[in-house]
């Protein structure tokens, strides 16, 4: 008993200390990283867009831009790139309508459970494909525009998401889950929304795959 | 038929309302399997259920069971140990019993609306009645307020006794672990548009569960263990144990960032989440060495061969050293660098970890607490392993193992044929699934599935009767 304490690498009164510090300091610089990524991560505004301003989460009203995932040579990897307006759904959405769209997809997506199939932002199941990018996806074009025999690409994958059944690409298809017209309009525009999140390059490579079906590559069918 | 656990021999409320919170927990495991081989089998024969029980709601009751059956034998083990702890009774023990009905109703009729509701329309009405759409906290906002409550009550039960009684530090430990733990949950509980808001706070919450405060609980759960198992030294397993809290919190907080490389979040947490998750193996390590040095040392003590009180239960201990080391530590390192993660993130690799992580680090040791459960509600001094306990343990631990090397060959070429051969992508995404190497994978996961589920009913055959065997054996 006399021969306690000898060593402070034995001392339990030191571990206890030394744990509560340690704890204590990661506590506060992950909170100090939280403030700072709040910032970063807060949806910008529709005046943003228009000065042509970039922000890793933009405004809702993105879904009125065209919007491209290319390459970046001084960060390394794809970055999104909002380019000119174009039409959604054949007409301009004001701030206000977008942001109820936007509302309208976000509340269908976690409503519909797509989570337990897709991944979002990478996070999910593994049973079907990503969404983060699935906006740029080259199979809208063509192939499903071709199947539903709609004009536009987010006319094209509205009706896909009523009825998916019905456009079966593989074995494995998705099941419908009795999403309305609006309610699929809404999720169009969650999906376009994604696609211009400044996601550091993730998914790799997925504008390549762009191009080769764009040229008609090993890919395309 | 879990009635039959008998536990008369318990002398007191805390592990009386354990073994109740033990017995669900051991319910709604057989559910997570039934579901994992639903889902398992959808993989391989897309038109199993469909259209009926979609995998959406396979997967989703599969890993909410699995997520709740933990929490529910991770109650029950903190309020088994409470009295032996701290000297006292526990506080409120009534209301403790309550909390734990009303707790396990509100859990059958979620898990009702998930199996016959299963979806809703896009209305706020879907995520406080239907469910929430948000992996592994899908649970309606109803039940999530009503989860807070039984937790709160929980948690007095336990602070209260702790105040009145000797503060061990494993207690105290225990008591400040819980509070995190409890706290984090509210993370988890609002809607926002903005989805990398999103899952910036839903990673608060599975993250510094099952990477920080989960953790520091099996290290707790392992440290009281020992002393009961094998009476290993007071003072040496809690000088661990807070050098594991050391460890574990120093690594595993700011190793949150790993899953912050890829949500919309600024790149700083790519040297963050890389450095600190890198960590995280290392207190995995320190655990393995700890269980596994004080096996050995005091197995040789006392000129006995053997002293182990609990067969069954320090088995699974043991394995719990080893699958958390391996499970979460080595097969998490695998891909933990943003280099590597780019190309795994959302792939078949994460689930295979998952799979070895959840089962080596949480189901292996709660299943040990259950043993421990079985030995007090029948008061036997030593309980020996049977042949089901190794039948468990062997087929169970096989099972999913191979499990988890299928679902790393799958991830693995998942990664190179869809990420960075083909850049991902709908069509990349279906090449890679159909490719032979990937479906035979697949076909391996589910007989390795059925194998986990072959030993699980021996674990649940020897859960009933192995204390009958060891009080009639002791007579």
């Amino acid at each position: 008993m006399a021969k306690e304490n000898l060593s402070v690498w034995t001392s339990i009164s030191f571990w206890r200390r030394s744990a509560a510090w340690v704890t204590g300091f990661a506590t506060i610089l992950l909170i100090w990283l939280t403030f700072d990524t709040m910032g970063q991560i807060s949806m910008g505004t529709d005046a943003d867009l228009q000065k042509g301003i970039t922000k890793r989460v933009p405004a809702p009203t993105v879904i009125n831009y065209h919007i491209d995932y290319k390459m970046s040579e001084k960060r390394g990897h794809e970055v999104p790139v909002i380019g000119k307006k174009e039409p959604f759904f054949g007409k301009e959405w004001s701030p206000k309508e977008a942001a109820a769209l936007l509302h309208l997809g976000k509340l269908g997506s976690q409503a519909k459970n797509c989570m337990n199939c897709h991944t979002l932002l990478g996070n999910g199941a593994y049973y079907a494909p990503d969404l983060t990018k699935a906006w740029l996806d080259p199979m809208w074009g063509a192939t499903m525009q071709g199947m539903t025999g709609k004009s536009t690409k987010e006319e094209a994958m509205a009706e896909f998401l009523m009825h998916p059944e019905k456009y079966p690409t593989h074995a494995r298809m998705m099941p419908n889950l009795g999403i309305t017209a609006e309610e699929a309009k809404g999720l169009v525009a969650f999906l376009k929304h994604m696609s211009s999140i400044d996601t550091n390059g993730f998914p790799r490579g997925f504008s390549k795959t762009v191009d080769q079906f764009k040229a008609g590559g090993t890919n395309a069918h | 038929m879990l009635i039959n656990i008998k536990s008369n021999h318990l002398t007191n409320a805390g592990q009386r309302i354990g073994l109740m919170y033990f017995r669900v927990a051991i319910i709604l495991f057989a559910a997570q399997l039934l579901m994992g081989l639903i889902a398992a089998t959808q993989f391989v024969y897309p038109s199993f259920l469909y259209g009926i029980f979609d995998f959406s709601v396979a997967r989703m009751v599969h890993i909410n069971a699995l997520v709740v059956w933990m929490l529910y034998a991770m109650i029950g083990s903190v309020y088994y140990m409470l009295t032996d702890e701290t000297g006292e009774e526990t506080a409120m023990a009534g209301l403790g019993k309550l909390a734990f009905w009303v707790l396990t109703l509100a859990i059958a009729v979620v898990v009702l609306v998930y199996i016959f509701v299963q979806i809703g329309p896009a209305k706020e009405s879907t995520i406080w009645l239907i469910n929430e759409g948000r992996e592994y906290i899908e649970a309606p906002r109803w039940a999530d307020i009503g989860i807070v409550v039984v937790v709160l009550i929980f948690y007095a039960n336990v602070f209260f006794t702790y105040l009145k009684g000797r503060k061990t530090g494993i207690m105290t430990v225990m008591v400040a672990n819980l509070l995190a733990l409890a706290g984090l949950y509210l993370a988890g509980m609002f809607f926002t548009d903005n989805i990398s808001m999103d899952q910036y706070w839903w990673w608060w919450v599975i993250h510094l569960w099952v990477e920080a405060t989960w953790e520091v609980f099996v290290g707790t759960l392992a440290a009281y263990a020992l002393v009961k198992f094998i009476g290993a030294k007071r003072e040496i397993v809690e000088m661990w144990l807070w050098i594991e809290v050391l460890m574990l919190f120093g690594s595993g907080i700011l190793g949150l960032g790993h899953h912050y490389f890829w949500i919309g979040t600024p790149e700083y947490w790519w040297e963050i989440g890389a450095l600190f998750s890198a960590l995280e193996p290392v207190p995995l390590v320190a655990m393995f060495v700890h269980v596994l040095y004080d096996w050995a040392k005091e197995q040789g003590e006392n000129g006995e061969k053997s002293v182990i009180g609990n067969g069954p239960g320090m088995a699974w201990i043991v394995t719990n050293a080893f699958g958390n080391f391996l499970g979460a530590g080595i097969w998490g390192f695998f891909h933990t660098l943003p280099q590597v993660n780019i190309y795994t993130h959302g792939t078949q690799f994460t689930s295979a970890h998952g799979h070895l992580a959840f089962f080596g680090a949480y189901a292996t040791i709660l299943i040990g607490m259950m043993y421990m459960g079985v030995q007090g509600a029948y008061g036997v001094k030593r309980m020996k392993a049977t042949f089901n306990s190794k039948m468990a343990i062997v087929l169970i631990t096989f099972g999913v193992l191979g499990m988890t090397v299928a679902l790393t060959i799958a991830g693995y070429e998942q990664v190179l044929v869809e990420r960075a051969e083909l850049g991902g992508g709908w069509q990349a995404f279906f090449t890679a699934q159909n490719l032979p190497w990937y479906v035979q994978a697949q076909l391996w996961r589910l007989i390795m599935g059925l194998v986990t589920f072959v030993g699980f009913v021996y674990l649940l055959l020897d859960l009933l009767t192995i204390g009958k065997k060891a009080k009639a054996a002791e007579a």
